[in-house]
């Protein structure tokens, strides 16, 4: 079997502010997708010292039915899914916090457009305005800045300060370095193997990002068995 | 000219009360499949209706050999051969290579020829033509009640699944991650689309019985932008065309069912050339754009 990470032996604290970088194919949504427990590591385990958090995830790129006609307000106001269920009322508090999270994306008026009619951009803040509303202590994102310009970054990125500063632990799967590096406390750099965790400036120097570099993340169909935990036991 | 339009739009249903009776089916008809084909259409599915409407063919006829042309059998008989077929594509589709369409092909059309081998044993081939085409002008009380108490039914489970419902056509990641409704969901509405089919061809049969449902929806969405407008606009497109048809088929003395979907056809047609977002404006205004 290919594992795609393997040897991740770490941990997130509370309130971490957490960038996972690294090449394609490294590992980064397996990750997040163990985290969410949509599946099963193949060896060892994901531990949570306080229950499994309830945590909210914007997708890599949503699979989202865009043609549906279905008005923003409507939309955002799925967030509420996780206090109102399948079947409760929205109550007329729930709209004004829809309208409140339109607000602080900066797409106040908005509620009444459709769906359809949403640049790419547009439709990213609407989405983070969905996760706002599911009000979760832990937030996965995805690429959450991939296909998105300069500006919707910069307003996106301080509702990220914003949410740490709620005492929120956020893990972002990122690529542009520079962006890591001034924002972003923790790094993980995975490729496949971890080169590093902690502290960006420790992590991302010159020699462990050469080294990622070099990683072959396609799988070699002739790749030895990994020796890695039995070399742990003898030493 | 006041006299002239009430002989041509009200007198048959004011004279005689077949035509009443008719008019009260469709209407009920109409409002509780016309939301079912909004779904189908927003899902991608408006031809797996048809091919459940068709399913339906043996399990009416085996109904109708056991116990003559009852009501309650024929209609019992048709629930459970639309609910085999539509289960045995969505499960077959689950754990085999083929997709759900290939297999509802293949379920749909053995269960066609299953129905017409059937019918075509029975000696009076006129039974044949009855549950082709239905009979809309023929209901009865028990049928009328049969068609209310499925209204009623699709309804309330319409506005309770309404959330799920949505979701999963729209985002089905977010549902998945949230709740484990999905799977419930799609099954009440497969099972709503089948109940609703065997609504329809008691009145306007096997054949047409999707017409009702499918084409109300997508005339609708030339007009409405939103799911609120869209299942409004259907519901009243769809009384207007049995209206219509129904006025068609009493006096130029045609069949009433292709007369009720052809109707619907016609304004479904109407819409794509006049509807807001019909050709008609494409093609007069080309270039024209907002200011901002």
């Amino acid at each position: 079997m290919h594992p795609a990470v393997h040897h991740l032996d770490g941990q997130i604290l509370a309130g971490d502010l957490l960038a996972v970088v690294g090449p394609n194919g490294g590992g980064k949504s397996t990750l997040l997708k163990g985290l969410m427990e949509e599946i099963r590591p193949l060896g060892g385990k994901i531990t949570w010292p306080q229950g499994r958090p309830q945590l909210a995830y914007l997708p890599q790129r949503a699979r989202l039915d865009l043609d549906f006609p279905l008005r923003v307000a409507d939309f955002v106001s799925l967030g509420h899914w996780p206090r109102r269920g399948a079947f409760s009322t929205i109550r007329a508090v729930d709209k004004q916090a829809v309208d409140q999270a339109l607000n602080e994306v900066g797409l106040a008026g908005f509620g009444k457009r459709s769906l359809d009619s949403l640049s790419g951009g547009q439709l990213q803040r609407v989405l983070f305005a969905r996760l706002l509303l599911e009000d979760a202590p832990l937030i996965l994102l995805d690429e959450p800045f991939a296909a998105v310009d300069a500006a919707t970054t910069e307003d996106l990125l301080k509702l990220i300060k914003h949410w740490q500063k709620e005492g929120r632990t956020l893990i972002a799967v990122l690529h542009d370095l520079h962006q890591v590096r001034n924002h972003f406390p923790k790094c993980l750099l995975l490729a496949r193997d971890v080169l590093g965790m902690g502290k960006t400036e420790s992590v991302l120097t010159s020699a462990n990002l050469a080294k990622a570099r070099k990683v072959q993340v396609l799988a070699d169909p002739l790749a030895p068995i990994c020796d890695f935990d039995e070399a742990e036991e003898q030493a | 000219m006041i006299d002239w339009a009430y002989q041509a739009l009200l007198a048959p249903f004011i004279d005689f009360g077949f035509m009443r009776r008719a008019l009260v089916g469709c209407i009920a008809l109409s409002v509780s499949a016309t939301p079912v084909g909004v779904f189908l259409m927003l899902r991608r599915m408006s031809l797996t209706g048809d091919a459940i409407a068709h399913a339906l063919l043996p399990g009416a006829a085996i109904g109708y050999m056991v116990a003559g042309l009852s009501l309650g059998a024929m209609t019992l008989g048709g629930l459970i051969a639309g609910w085999i077929v539509a289960l045995l594509s969505g499960g077959l589709a689950r754990i085999t290579v083929l997709k759900e369409d290939a297999n509802l092909a293949v379920f749909y059309l053995l269960s066609l020829s299953l129905g017409v081998l059937l019918v075509s044993t029975q000696s009076r081939n006129i039974d044949l033509l009855h549950l082709l085409f239905g009979s809309v002008l023929a209901l009865n009380n028990e049928a009328l009640i049969l068609l209310a108490g499925i209204a009623t039914i699709t309804l309330i489970l319409l506005a309770v699944f309404l959330r799920p419902l949505i979701l999963e056509c729209l985002d089905p990641d977010f549902l998945r991650r949230h709740s484990k409704v999905g799977t419930t969901t799609h099954l009440v509405f497969l099972a709503l689309v089948v109940l609703n089919l065997v609504a329809g061809f008691q009145a306007l049969g096997t054949l047409m019985a999707v017409g009702i449902m499918i084409l109300p929806a997508t005339a609708a969405r030339f007009w409405a932008r939103q799911l609120d407008q869209l299942l409004l606009v259907a519901l009243s497109l769809a009384l207007l065309g049995c209206w219509l048809g129904l006025l068609m088929s009493w006096h130029l003395d045609l069949p009433t069912g292709p007369a009720i979907i052809l109707v619907l056809g016609s304004l479904h047609i109407f819409s794509l050339f006049v509807g807001r977002d019909g050709l008609l404006k494409r093609w007069l205004h080309p270039n024209k754009h907002l200011k901002s």
